[in-house]
């Protein structure tokens, strides 16, 4: 295998912890905004590292910019998604938690 | 040893029928639908690994895309009114159905069993006369071309269901909270984006997967976006314009298939040196009016007559 790939292989290696930390994040903490923001904030890392690995991979510059557009609108949709449940759950007077 | 690859397959494969127990038996309609479209996601996967790039866009689209949304209205619409207890029924009739759905799942997994494991089927005959369809991606050459037959009736499916739809009601105002500046400013951003992906991936059919369908779904995103934010429809377009974008592709169909039609040409037989640009042609209107189609599907409803509208000619 070609030394790029090797490097892509280390950055989609990478990328795997944080879609399981936003993953067990997601199960386990105790209200919404809490897993929105494991969710979002540990899959866009991922993403994006999963995505750097692939462009170091495929050295192509049409792959490159396919990539970075794929990865600046799952950053675009999720934030905005993520915005909009946290909205119209606090609307709907859901109380964030707090430690007691 | 397992390669890694069919590890994947295998895992892919639980996670599916996982999924299907558990959309199936949920009795929380959201969940169902979450589940709904977490499975499409899944299944699109499944089409790749089976090599089916073309099917797996489609069901990525389509499959969980549009018909999420579709569902998700839907659920917004009806609540949860619907999705009372249903009573169990006796044991006996349980047995009865249960019986009957193994013994038809039976008979199925004989068939399939049955089937040569290796089946060339007409293959080797598109593979053949791929150069006289007019396109490069077998997918489309077979889809607009040997078997435009399928896609004529597809769209005439299309356009019964819009009408089924229409027959129904008025779209209803959503009743949902005005959506605010964060989803606008994204809807800004995405719409010229949207046309763009949807263009390339019609004008891709030609080589590679793509062609009407996905494009036509990721288009009718554009429309779901546009409704969703609260964008009103302007009043002009919504009489004869809208209706003419919804017959589009089903007419434009026929009036090629009727007209090349003719000596010793059989209905829908492109003539020689024509192919591609029918078929361009073709592909053109089919990507708008699937997108009309399936965003008036989403309107949910045909649109409401404004005061004023459809009675020009009275004097009030």
């Amino acid at each position: 295998m070609p030394l790029n790939e090797w490097i892509g292989l280390l950055f989609i290696l990478a990328a795997a912890p944080f879609f399981l930390a936003g993953s067990v994040g997601l199960l386990r903490f105790p209200d919404l905004y809490c897993r929105l923001h494991a969710l979002t904030k540990a899959d866009n890392i991922g993403l994006g590292l999963l995505i750097l690995g692939l462009m170091i991979q495929s050295l192509s510059l049409a792959d490159f910019l396919k990539l970075l557009l794929i990865w600046l609108l799952v950053l675009l949709a999720g934030s905005t998604a993520a915005h909009l449940v946290a909205r119209s759950a606090l609307r709907q007077g859901r109380k964030p938690w707090e430690r007691r | 040893m397992i390669s890694a690859l069919s590890l994947f397959d295998l895992v892919l494969i639980i996670l599916l029928l996982w999924l299907a127990w558990h959309l199936l038996s949920a009795r929380d309609l959201f969940r169902a639908t979450v589940l709904f479209i977490t499975y499409g996601l899944l299944m699109s996967l499944a089409w790749v690994r089976l090599k089916a790039p073309d099917v797996a866009l489609a069901e990525a689209a389509i499959g969980a895309g549009i018909t999420g949304a579709l569902v998700l209205v839907a659920l917004g619409r009806f609540g949860e009114a619907e999705s009372d207890e249903a009573e169990p029924g006796s044991l006996w009739l349980r047995g009865l159905v249960a019986s009957a759905a193994l013994g038809l799942f039976a008979l199925l997994g004989w068939a399939v069993w049955s089937l040569p494991t290796e089946m060339a089927g007409l293959k080797a005959q598109v593979f053949e006369r791929m150069g006289e369809s007019g396109v490069e991606n077998p997918v489309t050459g077979v889809l607009l071309n040997f078997r435009a037959w399928d896609t004529l009736l597809e769209m005439a499916v299309l356009f019964l269901a819009v009408l089924g739809a229409w027959s129904l009601g008025e779209a209803e105002e959503p009743s949902m909270p005005a959506p605010g500046e964060s989803l606008l400013a994204l809807v800004r951003l995405l719409i010229p984006l949207i046309v763009l992906v949807s263009g390339y991936l019609l004008w891709l059919g030609e080589t590679a997967p793509g062609g009407a369908f996905q494009g036509g779904a990721v288009l009718a995103s554009g429309f779901v976006l546009l409704l969703l934010a609260g964008v009103r429809p302007i009043p002009s377009l919504m009489g004869w314009p809208l209706r003419a974008a919804l017959g589009s592709g089903f007419a434009l169909f026929l009036v090629v298939a009727v007209a090349v039609t003719g000596g010793s040409r059989m209905l829908l037989e492109y003539p020689p040196g024509w192919e591609k640009g029918l078929i361009l042609l073709i592909e053109g209107v089919l990507t708008l009016a699937i997108a009309v189609t399936l965003g008036v599907l989403f309107a949910g409803g045909r649109p409401p007559a404004s005061p004023g509208a459809g009675k020009r000619g009275e004097k009030r």
